[in-house]
This record gives C-alpha cells, sequence and structure tokens, in this order.
C-alpha cells in the first residue's frame, strides 16, 4: 500500500509489520520529517527511543491516514553524543514527547524551545529508562527468585 | 504588568490550581496566569502519577506485565490490555480464535461506553450539572457490573490476555447485556435531553476551547477530541483491525471543536457502541477463547513490533521492542490522553478560569495514563 502510493521513497524502506521503516541519521531526521509531511505523513503518533547499549535509537511514528500508511522514522546516536533535531518545528505536538524522551532517556532535542523534565521532579538524577540507570532506592533483585 | 482590558496597568495573578483538586480529573496540576477572570497563559503540569510503567514492565514477563496495563487509563483498562496484546500477538505471530477477538469487541465497546459516560458525567459536575453526573454513572455502574461477573475485577480487569481473553461469558450474561444495551439507548436519550437540551448547559460548553481541525492534526489529538473538530479518522474503520470490518457503525462528528462538540460526540458514540455489541452478540459463535498450545513463558523473536487500537481517548498504541528473551526489552505506551492534554495550554488563553476547568474536563485526561 505504501509503496504504491509513494515508488520513488519506496526503495528507502524497508516494509515490516505492514509499517514502512525508514533509517536515517540525526542530521537528515529534521529533512526526512519534512519530506514525509509533505507527501502526506502529517500525523505524528509519537517520539521515543530505545537503549541499544553504544547506541541510542530515536523512533518517530508517522501517520497518512488518507493512504492508510504509516512510517517508522528511525535514527541512530551515538550514547556518549545523545543529541537530535526537534520536530516541535513540524508539529507542535512534538513537544511533551520529546520533554519525556529528555527525562526517561537523557536524549536532548536541538531546537526544542522548552525541554525540562515532564515525567520526574526536576532534580532528579539520572534518566531512569537508560538500561545502566542505578536507584540507590531500589533493592536489588534477591537470586533466589 | 500586563495591560486590562480598560487600558489601566494590572498586575497578572499567578493561580495553581492542584496538583490534587477536585476539579482536575486526577492529579494535574495547571499553572494559570490570570488577567482579571481571563487567563493569560495556562502551563499543565504532569508526572505526579508518573509510575515508570515502562521500567517496570522491562522486569516482568510478557504476561506479567498486562495487569500494569490495567493501571494506565484505570476507566478504560480494557483498552491497555488488548493494545498491549495486540502488539505481543503481532510480535509472537500468535493468530486468536475468532470468539475471542468478538469478546474483545464486545467488552472494549463496553468499556467505551462505560469511559464516556465517565467523561459525560463528570465533566457536567464541572459545570454544576450534578444530576447529568448521576444519570451518567448510574449508566457506567451497569457496564462496571456485568465486568464484575465477568472477571470479578470492577475496575483493573486483566481480562484481555496474550492469545486470547481470560474467561468465557458467564450463564445468562449475553441477556443482561442485551437487556442493558435496550436500557441504555433509552438512557441516552434522556441525557440529551437533560445536558444537551439544557439551556445553562449549552451557555457553559459551546464556544468554549474551539480546537481547528488543524490544530487538531497539529497537536496529535485523535479520538473524540479530533472528531469533534471534524477529523474525520477513527481506527475501527481506518485501519479495520480485529473483527470490526464485519460491523455496520457510524463515525461521528463534529463541526465547531468545542467542549460542547466534544461532549456530544462522547454520547453520539455510545450509541454507536451499542449497535456494535449488538451485532457482535448476534454474530459470534461458540469456540475456543484462547489460541491453543501457547506456552506460559512467551518468548517472541528478537525485533520490534507496533499496534494501535481505538480506545475511548484515541489512538492507543503500543511499541514493543524484544531481543528474544521472555522479558521485552523496551516497551513504549503511545498514550492518546497525552498527547490531547498538550491542547489545553493552547486551547485555554483567553477564557476565563472557570471555562478552564470546563475545557480540561472536555479533553477527558485519565492521568494514570497521561503520566504512566
Amino acid at each position: 500500500m505504501l509503496c504504491a502510493a509513494y515508488p520513488d521513497l519506496c526503495t528507502l524502506f524497508s516494509v515490516e509489520f505492514g509499517d514502512g521503516v525508514l533509517a536515517v541519521e540525526p542530521g537528515a531526521l529534521l529533512s526526512s520529517a519534512e519530506d514525509l509531511k509533505r507527501l502526506g505523513f502529517d500525523r505524528l503518533g509519537m517520539v521515543t527511543a530505545v537503549d541499544y547499549g553504544e547506541q541510542f535509537e530515536i523512533v518517530v511514528r508517522l501517520h497518512a491516514p488518507e493512504h492508510h500508511a504509516a512510517v517508522f522514522l528511525k535514527c541512530r546516536v551515538p550514547r556518549s553524543e545523545p543529541r537530535v533535531p526537534s520536530l516541535t518545528a513540524l508539529w507542535p505536538g512534538a513537544d511533551w514527547h520529546e520533554r519525556e524522551t529528555y527525562d526517561l532517556f537523557g536524549i536532548v532535542f536541538e531546537g526544542h524551545p522548552d525541554l525540562r523534565r515532564i515525567m520526574l521532579p526536576d532534580d532528579w538524577r539520572g534518566h531512569p529508562l537508560r538500561k545502566d540507570y542505578e536507584d540507590p532506592h531500589v533493592l536489588p533483585r534477591p537470586d533466589y527468585i | 504588568m500586563v495591560d486590562g482590558a480598560d487600558g489601566r496597568p494590572v498586575e497578572e495573578l499567578v493561580v495553581n490550581l492542584g496538583p490534587s483538586h477536585p476539579s482536575t480529573h486526577g492529579v494535574c496540576r495547571v499553572i494559570a496566569h490570570l488577567d482579571g477572570e481571563v487567563v493569560v497563559k495556562a502551563e499543565t503540569v504532569i508526572g505526579y502519577l508518573h509510575r515508570g510503567i515502562e521500567k517496570i514492565a522491562e522486569n516482568r514477563t510478557y504476561r506479567q506485565v498486562v495487569p500494569l496495563t490495567d493501571r494506565l487509563d484505570y476507566v478504560g483498562s480494557m483498552y491497555a490490555n488488548w493494545a498491549y496484546c495486540r502488539a505481543v500477538e503481532r510480535l509472537a505471530d500468535i493468530r486468536l480464535p475468532e470468539r475471542a477477538e468478538y469478546l474483545r469487541v464486545i467488552v472494549c465497546e463496553l468499556q467505551r461506553i462505560a469511559s464516556h459516560m465517565m467523561a459525560l458525567g463528570s465533566s457536567a459536575a464541572d459545570t454544576g450539572a450534578f444530576t447529568m453526573f448521576v444519570y451518567a454513572f448510574e449508566e457506567r455502574e451497569r457496564i462496571v457490573e456485568l465486568f464484575e461477573s465477568l472477571c470479578g475485577a470492577r475496575l483493573t480487569y486483566s481480562y484481555v490476555r496474550p492469545g486470547g481473553v481470560a474467561f468465557d461469558l458467564p450463564d445468562g450474561w449475553v441477556e443482561t447485556c442485551r437487556a442493558f444495551l435496550k436500557a441504555h439507548v433509552k438512557g441516552l436519550a434522556e441525557m440529551d435531553r437533560l445536558f444537551f437540551g439544557n439551556v445553562i448547559a449549552r451557555g457553559r460548553l459551546q464556544g468554549a476551547g474551539a480546537l481547528s481541525a488543524a490544530d487538531a492534526v497539529a497537536f496529535g489529538a485523535s479520538g473524540p477530541t479530533a472528531r469533534a473538530s471534524g477529523v474525520d479518522w477513527d481506527l475501527r474503520r481506518d485501519d479495520a483491525y480485529s473483527v470490526y470490518p464485519r460491523f455496520d457503525f457510524e463515525v461521528p462528528l463534529g463541526a465547531n471543536g468545542d467542549a460542547f462538540d466534544r461532549a456530544r460526540c462522547r454520547l453520539f458514540e455510545a450509541y454507536e457502541s451499542v449497535r456494535i455489541i449488538e451485532q457482535a452478540l448476534d454474530q459470534v459463535e461458540p469456540g475456543p477463547i484462547v489460541t491453543p498450545g501457547l506456552p506460559r513463558l512467551l518468548a517472541p523473536r528478537a525485533g520490534d513490533a507496533y499496534d494501535h487500537i481505538e480506545s475511548a481517548r484515541g489512538s492507543l498504541g503500543v511499541y514493543v521492542v524484544s531481543d528474544g528473551s521472555p522479558r521485552p526489552y523496551r516497551l513504549k505506551f503511545r498514550s492518546p490522553a497525552f498527547c490531547n492534554l498538550q491542547l489545553l495550554s493552547h486551547l485555554a488563553p483567553g477564557h476565563t478560569l472557570s471555562d478552564l476547568i470546563v475545557i480540561l474536563g472536555s479533553l477527558d485526561p485519565v492521568f494514570g495514563e497521561v503520566d504512566r
């Protein structure tokens, strides 16, 4: 369905689970999102991240309801330099999604108007959804479980 | 200092609503900057109910996550159960028996009515219409009783499980359900006259927080919040998941996108849900309710999957990443209430403080789902 609508783009996609997947470099995230928005993917579903050890993967889901299509924009950034451009200029609704991803993963969205913690208190230390996050208040799991 | 309505300088007043306040529909804090009674700027502060469910899920097996999903949208637990199970089933290539799909549709459409009744009742109570609150909660109570007889729980059901549903319909349940639906249609007509025909309710709701279709799309709104603005998007029809293509139903749309249209959209959706349940009860046939032969410990292949359903609040998505182990590597809930609540600081400026409460209620936030 997606390929029928966008034959020229389709070489870039690998279609899994019925959704298109487009892997981009951090520098190309904003321009790819802009292109997709122009092509009809005008609804931002979510922005989130996954911790893959050395890298973080930023996952952006866009919908094109008119074409019954959706695409995942995936963008890997190094753990030492987790910075990606913000999508708030294209979708104001990206605001809270990016704040949440910043809060829980420590990923910096450059150009975000108000990048603060959203779920946790402002003085919280660390980013809990990172795999190496340790909280001194959490007891270690006993080995007999 | 800001310029007042009559040109004289007035001092801006900052009012802190919440985090725990009866009118905020949960633990939400709104920092309202006021000029007299008019909101100049409203900042929504969330996170008071953040329990880190996505982090907890990383240390639970796939089946153990189901009770956690109950605690997301706690007035619509069936939805989060279903959305999560769909994502896991997609990842693990589980195909469901037909009866399980029908039971899921039946309980989720009942859940939609219950959730919309809660939204209608509590947002009516915000405007002072307490009678409507009692009527709406009476309807909801009947559904909660149906769920209680089905799975023993009134709010946190864990009814939808990976591979099917937990229990089959008990004896006499279908008849009780049909009797409820019949009575509910009358109840809806009564509420329509009582509340939406009331001149005071109209005066309070009409024009409050009017949202344009373009803004609804830009802010990622979905569900009745977006449809009240004329955004014709309903996953049940457009994504046609589960057995929804077999049912005949309409997607009610609003025109003005104000609090009145949002509330009325929910009322009309309740009518459509009644139609869907009646058709589902007619079509459902006996059979297994769980996919046979599923292991106790699910360990889907490595990879990721996303699936979404139309919840009472909008498009509820679940993104699950597996590394092949019995525990999800990453689980993300795309909650519609979170996206819709962003609209509050966009819609409130220019309205009075009392209208801010009406607008907040009309967005129907559930903070378990907003904060996760």
